[in-house]
């Protein structure tokens, strides 16, 4: 078998055995919470006699391992079960949420993933110079204000000052791609600015470490411009490092950004894994949990089959 | 016509001016009394409901874990979504009376145990059946028998047995009770086809909108049902955003993407009312925020260490600093004058250091910290509310120490579970109700551990008393022994803050719940 096809079965393998072990985690985790589903749908107007029927109707009167291991066997049958608390299915509503934050996720890492290695080539071509200074001052400076901050600014000066774009960033499946990319707009852009600066200082600094090295003194010398010794010897070597940053902030793109979905009012994952966690909805925090979990794992298996691609040694190991 | 004419023809369609001051002002413009009378008619035409339009609404409480079956609403979302799709027998009314919804016409026995409703005839549900009495028969039963789980499950228990015949629903009750149909109005009661018993949580009620997108904690939207029994709903379409962010929800409202929204917070309503377009509304309802002492555990069992703390409380410090003025002050009672036959003459505890300090000494406690539990969710500001207290008890020399709890698991570990913490009551639309629900001794919602015979025995004879002389005499008495020896500081009663654009008309305030009592969607309609 070629090295590289039994990497990365190995790696799909153990990523199977990650999820299963971070769906027991997190099982158990919701279980340690203080409360039921019955206590927090009931809220306030819990009287015993409702909270032991509400239990029974949820099946939360049975041991806690009786249901992780149901959970599973319908997990394996490709059933993500219902929620406990409306009784919607779980695979239709995660579908729908995960379609929204996916949706999202893509617009903002389509025009930032480029915009920052863009921006990094930049600062790097003019190290220490004007350009540099800016693009680090300002990819610094949005990184650095939360970005719920961020978000009521934009929302102030864009949508209720200038009336350009929607401060809600509703999207249903009535809208057209245009109307959706417009609703989601302002999401997008602030995303951007978070993930902005990580990824072009690290585009930057992989660049530059490489600027020092014997071979692209010898490139220099041989008498090519500063953007072609980059684009063509340094930058490929720089792929594995970038790569892996640019994966961490696509997977924070998808599973971290539940404090824009509430400032945008945007129906994404997030904000249904947080109103689950908060109902002890155990199901549904399991299946978003696996999701996420799923996503974090994925990009990184594809950060590092990339990071083996790009690199001949590991490529072609002895 | 010039320009202040105008003015005050806009404000007699806004509902603002009456026509006694339309025409004395009118009179002072040099305007005749014929002509002035004329214009005064056509602005108040102009008031008619019109119809039409698509109605937005941005509210707090929308999770995605929400269901629409009727006994499960908790939440501002869900209730609202029972408004739209859905009627209860009755409603209250904004002046506190009892309006009839579903249920013609309402009659007691004389001794109030056995209530009849007369249902309404040639209503249509959304699905195309039509009411009868067997429908809110199986509605009742759904929410008062035992495998129930519903939120109205608490004050269904006074009933013995029900029955439909006809077009007539009645209920017998165990034990007298004068506003059974204030019960009735709970807004968990909506009817449902077959009770909802097939399923609940189909949104199909007889209510003026019907149900066409359920995104649970994204939006509910609705479109107007051609069949609607009554002349209200003025709406082609009503749509119900979840929007939790209260930041959020002010930016959709000044920027035009919602007409309606709930829950503007105190510390903003000042500003917002001044933004273009829109209007800020404040309602006197009879929520109330309160810090509560279980009466039955030490420290708490002694009255003076009780007395000693309601008198170390500045009420009209937190009314100023935790509700921004918007409110009033409480006086140690879950009532205020929004409650029918309220008696405004138990005399107002007042902030005394010297009471206090006085109490604290002949209550003869050791001095060990009393520990006060509190969280963001038990009330807007509870933290801070919490502090205040402390700094003011301190000034008696009583040592209030403060543990904050986690919002989350709030309500199931902390409220009714420990002595002595902070909570909240969105109040009831009658004394009994209130009473019923916290303060009689077998209330599963007893949250001060208040257990007296002799308040229970006033409950109940009040409770049939259908003298209201009498029955105002008996909750005065009620409130003045709870003011005096109950387990429960009310520093102060919220107000509801909502706001609307300038877009719709027929604004009325409603103590019963914020948004119009939840139905804004119902009475108004775009100017």
């Amino acid at each position: 078998m070629h090295p590289i096809i039994k990497l990365v079965s190995q790696r799909f393998a153990l990523g199977i055995l990650l999820l299963f072990g971070a769906s027991a985690l997190i099982f158990g985790l919701t279980e340690a919470l203080p409360g039921d589903a019955a206590q927090a749908v009931l809220g306030q107007s819990a009287t015993p006699e409702s909270l032991a029927n509400l239990r029974e109707e949820m099946g939360l009167d049975r041991p806690a391992l009786t249901r992780y291991f149901e959970w599973l066997g319908g997990i394996l049958q490709g059933d993500l079960g219902q929620s406990l608390t409306n009784k919607l299915d779980i695979a239709e509503s995660i579908g729908k949420r995960l379609g929204n934050t996916l949706f999202l996720a893509c617009a903002a890492a389509i025009v930032s993933v480029p915009l920052a290695i863009f921006l990094g080539l930049l600062a790097v071509r003019f190290r220490n110079r004007w350009p540099d200074k800016l693009i680090s001052a300002i990819t610094l400076t949005t990184v650095s204000i939360p970005e719920f901050l961020i978000g009521y600014v934009v929302v102030y000066f864009i949508s209720v000052k200038l009336g350009w774009f929607s401060s809600l960033a509703m999207i249903n499946d009535s809208m057209s791609f245009g109307q959706k990319l417009y609703a989601i707009t302002l999401p997008a852009f602030v995303l951007t600015l978070v993930v902005l600066a990580q990824m072009m200082r690290m585009t930057r600094a992989a660049i530059l470490n490489l600027m020092q090295s014997a071979y692209i003194e010898t490139a220099e010398l041989k008498g090519l411009t500063t953007f072609q010794v980059i684009a063509r010897h340094a930058f490929p070597n720089a792929i594995s490092p970038i790569v892996n940053v640019v994966m961490l902030n696509l997977a924070y793109l998808v599973v971290g950004v539940v404090v824009v979905e509430v400032v945008f009012v945007y129906p994404g994952m997030g904000q249904y894994l947080v109103d689950s966690v908060t109902k002890r909805d155990v199901p549904v925090v399991l299946a978003c949990g696996v999701v996420f979990a799923a996503v974090y794992i994925g990009l990184n298996m594809v950060a590092d089959i990339v990071s083996i691609l790009a690199n001949p040694r590991l490529r072609h190991p002895k | 016509m010039n320009e202040q004419l105008t003015h005050m023809t806009k404000q007699v369609t806004a509902g603002k001016l009456t026509r006694r001051e339309f025409m004395g002002k009118a009179a002072a413009l040099g305007v005749s009394a014929a002509m002035a009378s004329t214009m005064f008619a056509d602005a108040a035409r102009a008031a008619d409901p019109k119809k039409g339009g698509d109605l937005k609404i941005g509210s707090i409480g929308g999770e995605s874990t929400n269901s629409l079956d009727p006994a499960t609403y908790a939440s501002q979302v869900p209730a609202l979504n029972g408004r739209q799709f859905g009627d209860t027998l009755v409603v209250v009314s904004p002046d506190g009376s009892i309006e009839s919804r579903l249920a013609e016409s309402v009659e007691a026995s004389a001794d109030a145990k056995v209530w009849n409703f007369k249902i309404r005839q040639g209503v249509e549900f959304h699905n195309g059946k039509t009411l009868t009495s067997e429908d809110v028969l199986k509605t009742m039963q759904r929410h008062s028998d035992e495998n129930s789980k519903s939120g109205a499950l608490g004050i269904m228990k006074e009933i013995e047995s029900m029955k439909a015949d006809g077009d007539v629903f009645s209920v017998t009750l165990n034990n007298p009770n004068a506003d059974l149909p204030y019960l009735m109005a709970d807004y968990h009661l909506i009817i449902q086809p077959d009770g909802g018993m097939d399923n609940p949580s189909a949104g199909i009620g007889t209510g003026p909108y019907k149900l066409e997108v359920d995104e649970p904690g994204v939006r509910h939207a609705y479109s107007k049902f051609e069949n609607y029994w009554a002349d209200d709903g003025h709406f082609d379409s009503v749509e119900i955003i979840a929007i939790n962010d209260s930041t959020a929800r002010t930016a959709a409202l000044q920027s035009g993407q919602v007409h309606l929204i709930n829950r503007v917070e105190p510390k903003v309503a000042g500003l917002l009312g001044r933004a273009p377009g829109l209007s800020v509304q404040p309602t006197t309802g009879r929520g109330h925020y309160v810090f509560i002492m279980h009466v039955d555990t030490a420290p708490f069992d002694n009255l003076d260490l009780r007395l000693a703390l309601k008198y170390a409380i500045n009420r009209e410090e937190l009314v100023e600093k935790i509700l921004q003025g918007y409110g009033s002050v409480g006086n140690d009672i879950p009532i205020n004058a929004a409650y029918p036959l309220f008696d405004d003459t138990i005399p107002q505890r007042t902030f005394d250091l010297e009471k206090a300090a006085e109490h604290y000494k002949k209550s003869g406690h050791d001095g060990s910290p009393i520990v006060l539990r509190t969280s963001e969710v038990a009330f807007p500001g509870a933290v801070d509310a919490a502090q205040l207290f402390q700094q003011s008890a301190a000034a008696a020399g009583i040592p209030l120490v403060i543990e904050r709890e986690p919002g989350d698991g709030y309500w199931s570990e902390v409220w009714n579970v420990q002595p002595f913490c902070a909570s909240y009551w969105t109040g009831r639309p009658v004394q009994d109700q209130m009473y019923s629900t916290a303060y009689l001794s077998t209330a599963d919602w007893n949250d001060t551990r208040w257990k007296r015979p002799e308040f229970d025995d006033m409950l109940n004879k009040a409770k049939g008393e259908l003298d209201t002389a009498k029955r105002k005499e008996l909750y005065s008495q009620m409130g003045r022994m709870l003011n005096e020896e109950g387990g429960i500081i009310c520093p102060m009663f919220n107000q509801f803050i909502d706001g609307v654009s300038d877009q719709l008309a027929g604004w009325e305030p409603d103590p019963y719940d914020e948004l119009m009592g939840g139905q804004a969607s119902r009475k108004m309609w775009f100017a």
